[in-house]
């Protein structure tokens, strides 16, 4: 099975302290380490996985800039057989729609069974695997927590839904997937394995070569702006129970009990 | 019947069995040589481990551990009756290999013992077997009676051995008795005919059985003496050739076991033997995956364990109920080569070991603090074999989820917390710290004399930043020029490297050895023991390295520090010995003496300490991982604390301290039990002039005593 799996580099919430630029209207980049979407990183896992089982092989892409190679041979370097960077002056500040766009262009050069997305970038809004779908005019599934490969070009998924409960769905191929954490345990990446795909190629693909129309994509084609981030004012602070600890207990299972919180 | 008659009958019983006796010889001696052949097989598929150089220290390696049975007596019935056999042992080969040629050779003498050298022998070896059967006697009861917990196989681990060990050791019995009827019935026979006959040591074991013969016909002193050849000659080959399929497969391979051992101790082994750090990228695989990723001297070891059980019951993690256990580390894999390398037929089958004979979570319980190969009396290594098999899970891609995320922020942030690395001296600027003691940060116009190392847990957990205030204000008080790297420190890898992550751990040392050597310093101080043994032995061309604690005895002594007598008579402390410290690195009186220097305090030992202490749980990426087990192992140390009647644990390790105020919340002694660094303890004491100067002078004292001397010179 030939596996697409699109990828995006983000800001490393576990290990930036996150803080509003001067201006308000973005988050503070001088300091930040980036990482691979952690999502992301579990929709290669789940893409190696299923080729270990059935054979094919698994492709990374993502949209940006040479900066965002870094994630690609991270993936590499799990075990992905090719990483491909689009990148293109024109891509420059594209919306959720022109990302999706841009995509679609790479998607119909290759020959791709299934594509997979993070279900959700950690500083976006989980819309370029549906869009994509749509503009591929393919079946789309989302929040995936397991897929297995049937007979005849299907695949059983599901998804956890209320309660813990799940529903299990049969799609055809080819197919988007957005792909929820949780679905497996992503395999470790060593340092060795980074060194050794520091040498590995990475094809770059622009907007002709993805016969992308210059003016679907970028900031002029982008319906969606940013305008302003909005920090919460604090609210008030925690209750402190000053019983024993024996009425400690008793009172948090109470409270707990009475939000709904314990069954 | 006249004397010379009758031994010559005896002679006779012998010379008829010439062709059987040789056969059985022919028969054991080519069998033995097989089986070894077949043993050796997996050593010549393993890895490479260079282990021919040195020859002498390897024979003083002999000489104490092998000869001189170094580590017996840590475990004072074992280790004595070991003693007992090992030297009885010893004084039999030689007869043992005479009586053997006797049978197809009647007259033979070995050489140099004819005579009255040999007649001294034969009282030695007379004992001698008396002595080892005594033992094995004691040794069955023993373990029929008495049954030593450590003997015991958990059901997890396979199958009890106690049935072959008490066959092995009533095998050896039979050989004793066997060897002295045969000489005994001899001796009966020679006094019978009133020949002065070969004296046997008075209440020997041939002596008695020389004294239940007398009276008996010649013709059943034939038959004894024939079929006490015969037994002996059967024994003695059965268990030649049965040894190598079991515990006691060390009586043969413990000489090479110990020749072979590692001498440098503190030292790591490299990925690949003979592999610089420039070519390892060029290495497929990392580790030990399959049992031939093993080296031959690993192999051997797994041939060498005796099954005594001591790692085990020194080993924190399987006192805590974790999934480990050193013992079986060693046993399963030995099975293992058993198994898949049989004596007929195709050898090895290439299957990953983790999965199949290890489980993951065995691998990665160790805390690497050594106390099982402090206690192994045949000097078998673990920690090597432990870090090989994480660098193979490593390579895989096997790592817990609970240990990526730090890894990946050793990676990107070069501390495994992912804080930034601006803040890594953060610690510097406390209030009520900062202006009474500046700590400079190096760099190319600020120069010292002396690096002060501080590492990742010390610069940014909010507990052990006391730990590095507290040991600026000794290297202040004692008059030290001192610096820190700041920013440009990285996490010291010690834990990176030990986990398995070798390339990661060349990253950070590679950074630290050129921010270090680009600081101009001449020496270098930590107060955190893995970056002490980091630095020491994991790295290179680094200036020297001291940990606080050898620092601060030394100048306790010099009498720069002098120490206020302790508040509250109530205290009783105890000294925790920190694993990379103490039996990693033999510190272990500095720290002590540091305490009995401060007058009024009151110090107990715990039971386990010195080379025998008990790990805290373990330190650096040990603290991120959750294992699976019973009882935190700090909670167990504390404990240990309690009953050597102590309430105030002193270590000289910021994970010791992290671990051991943890378990005490844990075990519910807060309020009891206190924890404290020497360093914080050193600082609490020190006595300052009263001259109204402030703790740290703000000008960097560290000049004054420097221009003090000179001008003292110069007088």
């Amino acid at each position: 099975m030939e596996i697409l799996v699109c990828v995006r580099r983000v800001p490393d919430t576990s290990e930036n302290e996150i803080q509003l630029n001067s201006a308000g209207n973005d988050i503070e980049r001088d300091e930040l380490v980036y990482s691979i979407n952690e999502p992301d990183n579990y929709a290669v896992e789940e893409a190696l996985q299923i080729v270990a089982k059935v054979g094919g092989s698994v492709s990374v892409v993502t949209v940006g800039s040479e900066d965002d190679e870094e994630i690609l041979r991270r993936e590499m370097a799990m075990g992905a057989n090719h990483g491909i960077l689009l990148t293109d002056d024109a891509f420059t500040g594209s919306d959720g729609r022109g990302i999706a766009t841009i995509l679609k262009g790479f998607v119909q050069q290759g020959n791709y069974d299934l594509i997979l997305t993070g279900v959700q970038a950690e500083d976006g809004g989980a819309q370029v695997g549906g869009m994509l779908a749509a503009m591929l005019d393919y079946p789309f599934a989302s929040l995936l927590t397991s897929i297995e490969v049937l007979e005849g070009k299907k695949l059983r998924i599901s998804r956890e839904i209320e309660g813990g409960n799940k529903e299990i769905s049969e799609i055809d191929l080819p197919c988007v997937l957005s792909i929820q954490t949780g679905i497996n345990e992503p395999r470790y990446v060593g340092m060795k394995g980074i060194r050794a795909a520091q040498s590995l190629p990475i094809p770059t693909y622009g907007a002709s070569d993805l016969r992308v129309a210059l003016s679907t994509v970028g900031e002029s084609a982008a319906k969606i702006k940013r305008v302003d981030y909005f920090v919460p004012v604090l609210g008030k602070g925690a209750k402190m129970l000053t019983g024993s600890r024996e009425e400690n207990v008793e009172k948090v299972a109470e409270l707990l009990a009475a939000q709904g919180g314990l069954k | 019947m006249h004397g010379i008659q009758i031994t010559a009958s005896l002679t006779s019983w012998l010379t008829q069995g010439y062709g059987l006796f040789l056969f059985i010889h022919l028969l054991g001696a080519a069998s033995f040589a097989y089986i070894v052949a077949r043993r050796l097989v997996p050593l010549l598929r393993a890895e490479r481990d260079l282990r021919f150089d040195r020859p002498l220290a390897r024979m003083g390696k002999v000489l104490k551990f092998w000869m001189g049975q170094w580590k017996h007596p840590r475990y004072k019935t074992a280790g004595l009756m070991h003693i007992l056999i090992f030297a009885g042992f010893i004084l039999l080969a030689m007869r043992a290999f005479t009586v053997l040629i006797v049978g197809v050779s009647q007259n033979f003498v070995m050489p140099g013992l004819s005579g009255e050298a040999g007649h001294v022998y034969e009282v030695l070896t007379d004992y001698a077997a008396t002595v080892v059967f005594l033992c094995m006697v004691f040794a069955i009861v023993r373990r029929v009676v008495f049954k030593p917990a450590r003997y015991e196989v958990p059901a997890k681990f396979g199958k009890a051995h106690k049935a072959d060990a008490i066959f092995l050791l009533v095998l050896i019995a039979i050989l004793m008795v066997a060897d002295s009827g045969f000489e005994a019935a001899k001796a009966a026979a020679q006094m019978q005919a009133g020949e002065i006959a070969e004296f046997s040591a008075a209440l020997s074991l041939p002596w008695l059985l020389k004294m239940l013969f007398v009276s008996f016909p010649v013709s059943t002193l034939g038959k004894l003496y024939f079929s006490g050849y015969l037994l002996h000659e059967i024994t003695f080959y059965f268990l030649l050739c049965y040894r190598p399929f079991g515990i006691q497969f060390h009586v043969e391979t413990s000489l090479f076991n110990v020749y072979f051992s590692k001498l440098d101790k503190n030292r790591l082994k490299p990925v690949r033997w003979g592999i610089s750090d420039e070519h390892l990228g060029q290495v497929k695989s990392f580790g030990v995956k399959t049992f031939e990723d093993f080296t031959w001297k690993h192999m051997l070891d797994f041939y060498s364990c005796a099954d005594c059980g001591r790692c085990s019951d020194n080993c924190p993690a399987n006192a805590a109920g974790r999934p480990l256990s050193p013992r079986f580390i060693t046993i399963k894999a030995r099975d293992y080569a058993f198994q898949h390398y049989p004596m007929f037929g195709h050898s090895g089958n290439g299957r990953a070991l983790v999965g199949n004979i290890y489980s993951e979570d065995e691998i990665w319980s160790c805390t690497t603090c050594g106390a099982c190969e402090a206690e192994c009396p045949l000097l078998v290594e673990y920690i090597d074999k432990i870090v090989d098999l994480r660098r193979g899970l490593i390579d895989d891609g096997n790592v817990p989820q609970s240990l990526q995320k730090p890894l990946k922020a050793l990676e990107s942030r070069g501390n495994p917390y992912g804080k930034m690395e601006k803040k890594r001296a953060e610690w510097t600027t406390a209030k009520d710290f900062q202006q009474p003691c500046p700590v400079k940060t190096l760099n190319q116009t600020n120069g010292a004399d002396r690096l002060f190392f501080v590492d990742s847990i010390t610069s940014y957990d909010n507990r052990m930043q006391s730990i590095a205030r507290a040991t600026a204000r000794i290297l202040d008080h004692v008059g030290e020029d001192f610096g820190i790297l700041g920013t440009l420190e990285k996490d010291s890898g010690h834990e990176v490297r030990r986990f398995g992550e070798e390339t990661l751990f060349m990253v950070l040392r590679d950074h630290n050895t050129e921010a270090i050597k680009a600081a101009g310093v001449q020496r270098i101080v930590t107060a955190d023991p893995h970056a002490y043994n980091a630095l020491k032995h994991d790295y290179t061309g680094v200036p020297p390295v001291e940990h606080i604690s050898q620092l601060i005895a030394r100048e306790v002594k010099s009498g720069k520090i002098k120490f206020n007598p302790v508040a509250g008579s109530d205290k009783v402390y105890t000294y925790h010995d920190p694993c990379y410290l103490g039996r990693h690195n033999q510190v272990y009186d500095d720290p002590r003496e540091v305490l009995d220097a401060i007058p009024g305090l009151r110090r107990v030992e715990m039971k386990r300490s010195r080379d025998r202490s008990f790990c805290c749980g373990g330190g650096g990426l040990m603290l991120f991982y959750e294992p699976k087990e019973e009882e935190r192992i700090g909670v167990k140390r504390v404990r240990m604390a309690a009953e050597a009647g102590a309430n105030v644990i002193v270590t000289a390790c910021p994970f010791c301290l992290a671990n051991i105020e943890d378990a005490i919340k844990v075990a519910g002694l807060e309020g009891k039990m206190a924890a404290i660094d020497l360093a914080e303890l050193t600082e609490q004491q020190i006595a300052r002039a009263e001259t109204g100067v402030p703790a740290c002078p703000l000008e960097p004292s560290s000049t004054q005593p420097d221009m003090q001397e000179r001008a003292i010179a110069r007088r």
